[in-house]
């Protein structure tokens, strides 16, 4: 078991004939995904490195029977992207592009209202569930399967904490970026929920930053229903007020969304907070033994 | 992406918003002219900086005649104004804005952003207006009023006409009110803003309301639809080094401490910064040198880094995820030796390759300090400067 993605899962890729589209989807295969092809408008009927391409992802998922898509279009045409895979039935989106205009996720976000579909992203690592099915430019290697879960707005930042666990011999179900931008798909409250309700993930490393207050909402969540310890870091604690450090979402603003008042909460909830990013692995071992 | 008042209420403008009349100028001798052309006195003298507070500073004075516009412009030109924004270096004032003046009655707050809880547009007013919202937030949160904005329909004329009578305006107030939230609104998505704030609205003597301060923040994500909002950027307000480093897909921010930053990923920059504080120093910049770390780019980022003469030592902080160790190990060697770093360096190298590239640093003859971990890292390079 896992959350969102297993060896079952078929994906597509949004904008497979541009470089970085190929490159992950060449990597997400080398890991054993079930990359069943791409979507490029225009280049219908073409083959890429073996992928066969689609004009649209309605034609994909029929020839594919794909239900997840990954998108690597760029920002212009990212919105359009992600409700195309809605449209079309996809049940998992995961847009990795950075750098799409925040209007243009308000749109999204009510547009799938009521939809039966999962967006992670954008601005996102992807999702990886070790051993069985990589969607995104993680690298493979540095996970195995295991107990814990991850989440994180993070990239490199959940490498770390992932490499904190497989040196220690310890696997994850599955690890989960949510994307650094202000309004995206799925929370970490969300991706919290989905590792209580999964039976093998006995335990969870949340990793947050600064801005806003979805890792107060999540925390609530540990707080009031979770039974499974959660260990968390937040990035941010040097960052000054009114900066935005690369992430969109990363911002105190009005003195809000500090790094001293989400650990302080975090704490209170019950969450193991690591004071050091070199301690997260550690902060979930103070709570829990595999 | 900020911009001046001036700016944003030209924008606010040509959305049909009620703003003064009013002219930028550059120089002291067209401030007289200007306010001539704008009618009889009084006008407001106000310096353009991308910084809030101006009024305390002395960045906005009332001038009762045209002798006085000149005076008050004179005394502004080249003049540092520190605000509780700028910190404590201020920003020299090279232009200022000529308005003419308005009676003032009564003073509210309206402003416009996107909500990271509803993942709406929401509109916030408040009836305390001229002061700092975060302090009626934080002390009388109930003094202030949200509608969350449907993105498909936009602002609806009820929730405009709600807000207009929680504020507290007569009938003909709040048919001026109506429309200009709703023009508000649509300027604020039409140019794709991630903030605009209207502090304060203000109700005239006259019975009539005005935008007498406009402040306007725009997504950068979204400026690649927007040329001519691009054109408005105004570098002399940003610093220097970020300019630079923006131009090599850098992502830099200046700090106050001595020791520099070079990470690939947002997340793990600040995290690198944070455990630097975690051990006693200070990080001298946030710098995230993305995925791909070519020699180019690392060159650069060193000479961004050490162009601060606050830094005393340099802690590079790799994940390689798809890059390999090695590539990066190269990169950092040559762009080492090309600039020339002096001070101690500290590389933590972690990922594909990881040995292959600790072996390129160690035998590169150039003095590098390669640690295990970040723990180790930040430790080492702490010790080194402090040493």
């Amino acid at each position: 078991m896992s959350i969102l993605i297993d060896k079952n899962t078929k994906v597509i890729t949004q904008g497979i004939t541009g470089a970085t589209g190929l490159f992950h989807a060449q990597g997400a295969r080398e890991y054993g995904t079930q990359m069943v092809g791409g979507v490029t408008p225009g280049k219908g009927g073409q083959e890429i490195d073996g992928f066969p391409i689609f004009n649209t992802v309605e034609e994909a998922i029929a020839a594919t029977g794909a239900n997840a898509s990954v998108i690597y279009v760029p920002p212009i045409g990212s919105a359009d992207a992600i409700m195309e895979a809605v449209d079309a039935g996809i049940e998992l989106v995961i847009c990795i592009t950075e750098g799409v205009p925040v209007l243009d996720m308000v749109k999204v976000k009510k547009y799938m209202e009521g939809k039966n579909c999962r967006l992670i992203g954008p601005n996102c690592p992807g999702v990886i569930t070790p051993g069985e099915c990589k969607i995104g430019i993680m690298p493979g290697y540095i996970h195995k399967p295991g107990p814990v879960g991850v989440v994180s707005r993070s990239g490199t930042l959940t490498y770390e904490a992932v490499w904190q666990l497989t040196s220690r011999d310890i696997g994850q179900t599955s690890c989960v970026g949510i994307g650094g931008d202000p309004v995206n798909g799925t929370s970490h409250l969300d991706t919290l929920k989905m590792f209580e309700a999964d039976p093998e993930t006995k335990a969870v490393i949340m990793i947050g930053e600064i801005g806003g207050d979805a890792e107060e909402q999540a925390a609530e969540f540990v707080r009031d229903h979770m039974t499974k310890p959660v260990a968390a870091f937040i990035a941010g604690a040097t960052a000054p007020a009114g900066k935005r450090m690369g992430h969109a979402g990363a911002i105190i603003s009005g003195g809000k969304g500090d790094a001293a008042s989400k650990k302080a909460f975090l704490r209170e909830c019950g969450i193991s907070v690591a004071d050091s990013p070199a301690e997260m692995a550690e902060a979930l071992l103070k709570i829990w033994q595999p | 992406m900020n911009i001046h008042e001036y700016q944003a209420k030209a924008i606010l403008r040509n959305f049909g918003v009620p703003v003064p009349e009013g002219h930028v100028v550059y120089n002291t001798n067209s401030a007289r002219d200007w306010a001539k052309r704008l009618g009889d006195g009084p006008w407001a003298v106000k310096a353009q900086i991308h910084a809030g507070g101006r009024g305390k500073g002395g960045g906005v004075k009332i001038a009762k005649t045209a002798d006085e516009v000149k005076q008050y412009a004179r005394d502004m030109f080249g003049m540092t104004l520190v605000t509780h924004q700028t910190g404590p270096e201020g920003k020299i004032v090279k232009r200022v804005l000529i308005e003419q003046g308005c009676d003032i009655a009564d003073e509210f707050y309206v402003s416009f952003l996107v909500d990271r809880a509803t993942d709406k547009v929401t509109l916030m007013a408040s009836a305390e207006g001229g002061m700092d919202i975060e302090e009626v937030a934080a002390k009388t949160p109930e003094k202030l009023f949200f509608e969350a904005i449907d993105p498909v329909v936009g602002l609806t004329a009820f929730q405009a006409r709600k807000v207009a009578f929680k504020l507290g305006f007569a009938i003909p107030q709040v048919k001026q009110a109506v429309p200009l939230l709703m023009n508000l609104y649509k300027a604020f998505v039409e140019a794709d803003c991630s903030l605009l704030e209207i502090n304060p609205l203000v109700l005239t003597g006259a019975g009539d309301l005005l935008c007498l301060d406009a402040k306007i923040n725009f997504d950068e994500n979204a400026l690649f639809r927007h040329i001519r909002i691009r054109d408005l950027r105004d570098y002399d307000e940003e610093d220097p080094m970020e300019i630079e480093a923006s131009q090599y897909d850098l992502s830099y921010i200046a700090l106050d401490g001595n020791i520099g930053c070079m990470v690939n990923g947002a997340g793990l920059a600040m995290a690198t910064m944070d455990i630097i504080q975690h051990y006693g120093a200070s990080p001298a910049n946030f710098l995230d040198v993305g995925g791909g770390a070519t020699i180019e780019r690392v060159t650069e980022a060193f000479k961004i880094i050490l162009s601060d003469d606050k830094v005393e030592g340099i802690l590079v902080n790799i994940f390689g995820g798809i890059m390999k160790c090695d590539v990066i190990a190269t990169g950092v060697v040559e762009a080492a030796k090309q600039v020339g770093v002096k001070v101690p360096l500290v590389v933590r190298l972690e990922g594909t390759n990881v040995a292959l590239g600790k072996k390129i640093l160690a035998e590169s003859g150039v003095d590098i300090v390669s640690a295990d971990g970040m723990a180790d890292a930040a430790q080492k390079i702490v010790n080194a400067v402090k040493g």
